[in-house]
């Protein structure tokens, strides 16, 4: 069977787990779906075009204001969403053109300025924001279980349309050309890819549901404050993620998110002072021990046993 | 006479800036690597004074010595150890890296020490002086002097030493460095124990000015990113003049616009300067 449609029937799988009855892992299975959506996001402008992108928490943000604010105003919560993730993708269409033409850590640090420059005018703008103090979400009337089990499936949902795209992606012409992006960006030019269309191309699809779990995110903690959506952890988390599972590739993200959460919430539950420097050693153990990720290492073992069988 | 004063101000805080970037500066120059970790090393140079003060009496303009070597030595281990393993790795790779460094380190010093906010309280502080109307704080001018007296002797180090040298011979072309008997991982070593160096003894200054706690290690760090970007990358003569800008941009935003938006001008100025010109106020250079 082919590798997407056994992710595709794990995630049918997951989305049986409000049967259990548990509010606990039911929580658990809404933050893995919302880091899956990071990931796999961050995974097509960071993976496989290679293009350091520090802008999800940027998008995040964006698109968690954008749907509280739209609530605020009385928009249906679905509506909110959509709305908040279309203009995570017209501010990343706009701002990828400006800024993708920079390289390396230029790049890197352009992206990582947008959240910065979105945090300070949500903190200012407090006519529209609510400013440092936050924002409160309309209540909804839904019994509380009922509630758990509408935000783990929408979130659930969003992190299957990304796993589509990222499937699109990987499979077909965009794909292709972001990654002779990745390998070499002036051939590619040469060849006839278009390369700047591609790329603003990548930087909007990895905006898009980004924006729109921010706002599913913003409506399912009811209350946001800026530090906390634009916080540089936002960022980082999904390229962990992605670098742990195997960046590049389809399935890498998602298994990467799953993983990752498990570490990520032994660690605040036992050793909760110490929860930045796992994190670190984590970090500084992938780079050296696991550089191609979960997905590469396993890839790269199958590969040898082939070239042995190969031989002998 | 009011415009004198906050240009005054200026100066003196940009010139605090420059010296917090110049080792950042020098670091991405020459190995091409963002050391996230800085902001965390001037915390830690900060830290140092404040302890050699509280239980030794040592001045912090004294400490900038035991602070200084303290970091370049902490520096050189942690460049040789780990970061040269993967200094010619993609951009991502190094970034994160640091990162996760820095989460450690940071980590570390928030259980060493707490986040509450500490100052260095001198027993005898030199006060201010009154010259012609301006206001002179003389622990931040003297801060601030010393901070130029380390960065020329950063100048002289590259411009007149064999290392110093043999640094910019690596940052111009480290294949070529390398085939003229110059040992680059052992250089890199040096040049980023240069920079931690810097942020040490930048930090020690530091200490008679701002607030000391691990928190502001991020804000060090965006400091950093900002000059460095303003006035042009690898360069001393950038890294003054970003400096500079950055603390007039302060100083001047403050009055004008509120003084909680110095940051927010000066990223907005970053992120049209890196669309129009990336190279920055002072152009690209190599320590010439």
């Amino acid at each position: 069977m082919k590798r997407p449609v056994i992710a595709l029937i794990a995630f049918a799988i997951i989305a049986c787990l409000p049967l259990l009855g548990d509010n606990y892992l039911l929580r658990l299975g809404t933050m893995f779906a919302m880091y899956a959506v990071l990931a796999q996001s961050w995974n097509i402008i960071g993976g496989y075009a290679g293009y350091p992108s520090f802008a999800t928490a940027a998008f995040f943000g964006l698109g968690a204001y954008t749907g509280a604010i739209l609530q605020g105003l009385g928009w249906p919560m679905p509506l909110a969403w959509v709305a908040a993730g279309l203009l995570a993708a017209v501010f990343a269409g706009a701002m990828g053109s400006a800024i993708l033409h920079l390289k390396g850590h230029y790049f890197a640090i352009a992206s990582l300025v947008l959240a910065e420059v979105l945090l300070e005018v949500t903190t200012s703008w407090t006519s529209l924001t609510g400013g440092g103090m936050g924002l409160n979400l309309p209540i909804i009337r839904m019994s509380i279980a009922a509630q758990a089990r509408l935000f783990f499936w929408s979130m659930l949902g969003l992190a299957v349309l990304t796993f589509l795209m990222s499937w699109y992606v990987s499979a077909g012409r965009i794909g292709f050309a972001l990654r002779c992006i990745r390998q070499n960006e002036d051939a590619s030019s040469m060849v006839g890819i278009n390369t700047t269309r591609y790329k603003v191309v990548a930087f909007v699809m990895s905006s898009l549901f980004v924006g729109a779990a921010g706002a599913l995110y913003a409506s399912w903690v009811f209350y946001i404050e800026p530090p906390d959506v634009y916080s540089v952890m936002t960022t980082i988390r999904p390229i962990v993620m992605t670098m742990l599972g195997g960046a590049g590739t389809l399935l890498g993200p998602v298994i990467g998110s799953a993983i990752f959460l498990v570490i990520e919430e032994v660690v605040w539950r036992n050793f909760l002072s110490v929860h930045a420097a796992v994190l670190g050693i984590l970090i500084v153990g992938l780079i050296f021990y696991l550089p191609n990720g979960i997905v590469g290492a396993v890839a790269r073992r199958f590969r040898k046993r082939g070239a042995e069988k190969g031989e002998t | 006479m009011l415009y004198a004063q906050i240009l005054l101000n200026g100066l003196v805080l940009g010139g605090l800036y420059a010296c917090i970037s110049v080792g950042f500066s020098l670091v991405w120059g020459v190995l091409n690597v963002i050391n996230v970790l800085h902001g965390s090393f001037v915390v830690l140079g900060s830290y140092i004074a404040y302890f050699a003060y509280a239980h030794f009496g040592i001045h912090p303009f004294f400490s900038i010595i035991i602070a200084g070597a303290l970091l370049f030595a902490l520096g050189y281990v942690v460049q040789l150890g780990l970061i040269n393993r993967v200094v010619g790795a993609p951009v991502l790779t190094t970034l994160v890296l640091t990162f996760g460094l820095d989460l450690l380190l940071n980590n570390g010093m928030l259980l060493a020490f707490s986040a509450d906010y500490r100052s260095v309280q001198l027993a005898d502080p030199l006060g201010s002086a009154v010259v012609g109307g301006l206001v002179f704080p003389l622990d931040r001018l003297v801060a601030m002097l010393l901070a130029g007296v380390l960065t020329g002797l950063l100048y002289l180090l590259l411009v007149r030493s064999k290392i110093g040298r043999a640094i910019v011979a690596v940052r111009m072309d480290r294949e070529a460095a390398a085939l003229m008997g110059v040992d680059v991982k052992k250089i890199y070593a040096i040049t980023f124990g240069i920079g931690a160096l810097m942020a040490g003894a930048a930090g020690s200054l530091l200490s008679l000015v701002f607030p000391i706690s691990p928190l502001a290690g991020s804000e060090y760090l965006s400091i950093a990113f900002i000059v460095c970007i303003l006035g042009g990358l690898g360069s001393i003569s950038g890294a003054i003049v970003g400096g500079i800008v950055l603390g007039l941009i302060q100083s001047f935003g403050a009055l004008f616009i509120g003084p909680q938006h110095g940051l927010t001008i000066a990223f907005v100025l970053l992120i049209i300067l890196l669309i129009f010109k990336p190279t920055g106020i002072m152009g690209r250079r190599g320590y010439e």
